[in-house]
């Protein structure tokens, strides 16, 4: 069985609505569409002084993150919060799984609970799949991010704040995505999501020691040279280059690295003069990154950031029973 | 004793001597007595009508794992001893990561002893290649020998360097043992849970490279030819790893291969929607791998076909993919999906069998494996068009982790015979 069809007889009910969201594979431009529409009307809401809406209003959102994180951790407890549910966040990594309870325990042990929605970022590529096969009926999950495997949220934010600053024809865009390719899952989601929206050319820049094998069956074009991939873009995405990786094999320093394929402004002056820089965060300044192009005029890292509330609230609300905006 | 039957009307196939037609079969005290022709006086104390079924040797599995001892929660030596009856086999090789581990003579006795009672199957241990399968301390092999097993290896678990690997060989050599090797280079396996391709790189699952296995095969084969060792590379994954095994062959370098049954159907590919059914390792490849593998067991390349049985309780596969415990429970599909690639076209039924039978003896240097005139009486008497689900009624293996569970299969054993003894009769016919 195809990936597509499983993860869209998962992740959507019968009437083609959502109801886990796990990957962008499988699913509609239309979809996606409807997503950034909503994120679009949930930005009012964040500009309010009074900054909630009650739409999901007793329901009960666990955030389960059985790996750190910070900004993806803020962002979904804000965006919950400010649709009025109730949110509980769990650190697991200090709780019931290191005395050695179960994955699937554990999902029990809360669902017994009577939570409707899970927000899962796990360490393990399916984790999040995992979950949705095997919760009950009434409970939603959503990919809070996935080992390797995809991170669909901040992959919607992103293509949220590309439609924001270049428009909705994805069509005419050139998008360059520059770094640790093979380790990170917001690529994978972000290369799904631009393929949907049809954007019209994707490139992934790296060494080859960080490009996955095949990467060209993901519907990119691969570049080992960083001026290269960066001719002619109207969007260069940055990834983090994962320094608790830097002592393998993967590259010989961070320095020689960015000497290679650190994005600075004479770098930068390869892709269009109005070509927008992202970058998911946490960036590291000087290794893939430097800071005058971070802070520069052409940075949108920031408002992805925001932009993240907004697209979180959206698939929240899309994802919960009732809360169907 | 076992007492006298006649299988009768059977397509008798018995591919070590040669044999494929509809014959009478005799047995009397656990021996093949006679092909064809009543012996004098023969008096069957029971008569089996074979009529439309196979008649043919037990099968011999090269690598099926137990549980027992260490790991009963998911399977013992009876209940996968039942399977394999039920399965048509009447040999089986099991590795030695048990626990304890078979490294010492005791081991190797208390599984023989706990198959003899549980009376389904022929067990024949393989020893560790290292104590404890540590890569580093070669296992007393002389003693090992001689309690019963039949080979060495070393399971999954590397050795610590290319001086172990020759010495190891060296050693075996000397006791005149075959070493069973399972091809994987540990650095370029990492973490790596699936087959590095197309599809670890959509789902994100760290991969394994081919060149773990061809690497492998490279330096095992090269320690081979030095050494003079008997060999059988087991459980291949990719093709290239049997094309550099068959260029040796054709050397004439003494070594042998198998391929678990499951790689000639599956392919990386099952693995979407991270389905840990199909968690398996070696992982499962590309479909030119299968093809590749397909045409190597065609050849004869390829000697044997194997179950690479591993029962596991149903929470070894109720975690993340990753964390999931590799392997497939298999013996009850090896004759179905042996099968399968005679509907395709690939081998001829004798030549199916062949690969069950007679090729993996020809690899252990098992004196017999056929149904002449003083051999064991082994048998596997199976309906080939007989359409079974694999399902709980009927499954006798404690572990149902297998994709292919709920699927029809086609082909199942309506009897099995050990030495004579009936180990299994399916209910109705």
């Amino acid at each position: 069985m195809a990936d597509h069809s499983l993860s869209q007889d998962l992740q959507l009910d019968s009437q083609g609505r959502l109801r886990h969201f796990l990957t962008i594979e499988g699913l509609s431009r239309d979809l996606l569409v409807r997503i950034m529409d909503t994120a679009e009307s949930f930005t009012s809401v964040t500009e309010q002084t009074v900054k909630k809406v009650p739409l999901l209003r007793g329901k009960s959102v666990v955030n389960l993150f059985f790996e750190n994180s910070t900004r993806t951790l803020a962002t979904f407890e804000l965006a919950a919060k400010r649709l009025s549910a109730d949110v509980l966040n769990l650190n697991i990594r200090t709780s019931s799984t290191a005395k050695g309870e179960t994955l699937l325990d554990t999902i029990r042990n809360l669902e017994a609970m009577q939570v409707d929605l899970f927000v899962v970022r796990h360490a393990e590529s399916g984790a999040a799949h995992f979950i949705a096969r095997h919760c009950a009926p009434h409970v939603s999950v959503i990919n809070g991010g996935d080992g390797r495997h995809a991170h669909p949220t901040q992959a919607m934010l992103d293509m949220f704040t590309i439609r924001r600053v270049k428009g909705p024809d994805f069509g005419k865009l050139k998008v360059a995505i520059v770094g640790d390719i093979l380790h990170s899952r917001v690529a994978r989601s972000q290369i799904a999501a631009l393929n949907t929206l049809g954007a019209g050319e994707i490139r992934v820049v790296a060494p080859k020691t960080l490009l996955p094998v095949q990467v060209e069956s993901l519907g990119v074009a691969p570049y080992t040279d960083l001026d290269a991939g960066l001719d002619g873009v109207d969007v260069v995405v940055m990834l983090r280059l994962q320094r608790e990786r830097m002592n393998s094999a993967f590259l010989p320093s961070e320095s020689e690295y960015f000497r290679c394929f650190g994005l600075t402004e004479q770098r930068l002056a390869r892709a269009k003069p109005d070509a927008m820089v992202m970058h998911p965060g946490p960036i590291n300044r000087g290794v893939e990154i430097d800071s005058a192009v971070a802070d520069g005029p052409r940075s949108v890292i920031l408002q992805q950031v925001n932009h993240g509330i907004a697209v979180r609230m959206a698939v929240l609300s899309m994802c919960t029973p009732g809360g169907h905006a | 004793m076992s007492g006298r039957i006649l299988i009768r009307g059977g397509r008798l196939i018995d591919p070590a001597n040669g044999v494929d037609a509809v014959a009478d079969l005799y047995l009397a005290d656990g021996r093949v007595a006679a092909v064809g022709q009543a012996p004098d006086g023969f008096q069957a104390d029971e008569t089996v009508d074979a009529g439309g079924l196979v008649v043919c040797p037990g099968f011999i599995d090269l690598c099926a794992r137990l549980r027992e001892p260490g790991h009963t929660h998911k399977a013992t030596i009876a209940s996968e001893t039942a399977a394999a009856a039920k399965a048509g086999v009447t040999t089986l090789c099991c590795p030695p990561d048990t626990g304890p581990v078979i490294d010492t003579p005791a081991v190797g006795t208390l599984i023989q002893e706990k198959a003899e009672q549980a009376g389904k199957a022929r067990v024949l241990p393989i020893g560790a290649l290292t104590r404890e399968l540590n890569g580093k301390d070669l296992s007393a092999m002389a003693a090992l020998k001689a309690a019963g097993c039949v080979a060495v290896g070393n399971a999954y678990q590397p050795l610590a360097n290319s001086q172990v690997w020759r010495h190891a060989l060296e050693y075996a050599a000397t006791h005149d043992l075959l070493v069973m090797i399972r091809p994987e280079d540990p650095w370029l396996k990492e973490q790596g849970c699936v087959h590095e391709g197309r599809l670890a790189t959509r789902l994100g699952l760290p991969g394994i490279p081919e060149s773990a296995e061809t690497v492998a095969v490279a330096q095992a084969l090269a320690l081979i030819e030095q050494t003079g060792a008997r060999a059988h590379f087991g459980q291949l994954s990719c093709g290239r790893a049997a094309a550099m095994i068959a260029e040796a062959q054709s050397r004439g370098v003494a070594v042998s291969c198998d391929v678990a049954i499951h790689q000639l159907h599956l392919t990386e590919d099952d693995v979407d929607g991270f389905d840990a059914r199909c968690h398996v390792s070696p992982p499962l490849r590309t479909a030119a791998d299968r093809d590749a593998l397909r045409l190597a067991v065609a050849s004869g390349a390829i000697a044997a076909l194997c179950s690479d049985h591993q029962p596991h309780e149903p929470d070894a596969k109720l975690d993340t993919f990753l964390s999931t415990e590799p392997g497939m429970a298999a013996l009850e599909t090896l004759l179905p999906l042996t099968l399968r690639l005679v509907e395709l076209g690939l081998l001829s039924l004798p030549a199916a069998l062949e690969r069950l039978s007679a090729g993996p003896a020809r690899i252990l240097g098992l004196p017999r494996a056929g149904l002449a005139v003083g051999d064991a009486a082994d048998v596997c008497v199976f309906d080939a068009n007989q359409v079974w689900k694999a399902e709980g009624a009927h499954w006798a293996s404690r572990g149902r982790n297998t994709p292919f569970w709920g699927q029809e299969m086609r082909g199942a054993a309506r009897l099995t015979l050990l030495a004579g003894e009936t180990v299994y009769r399916a209910d109705n016919r």
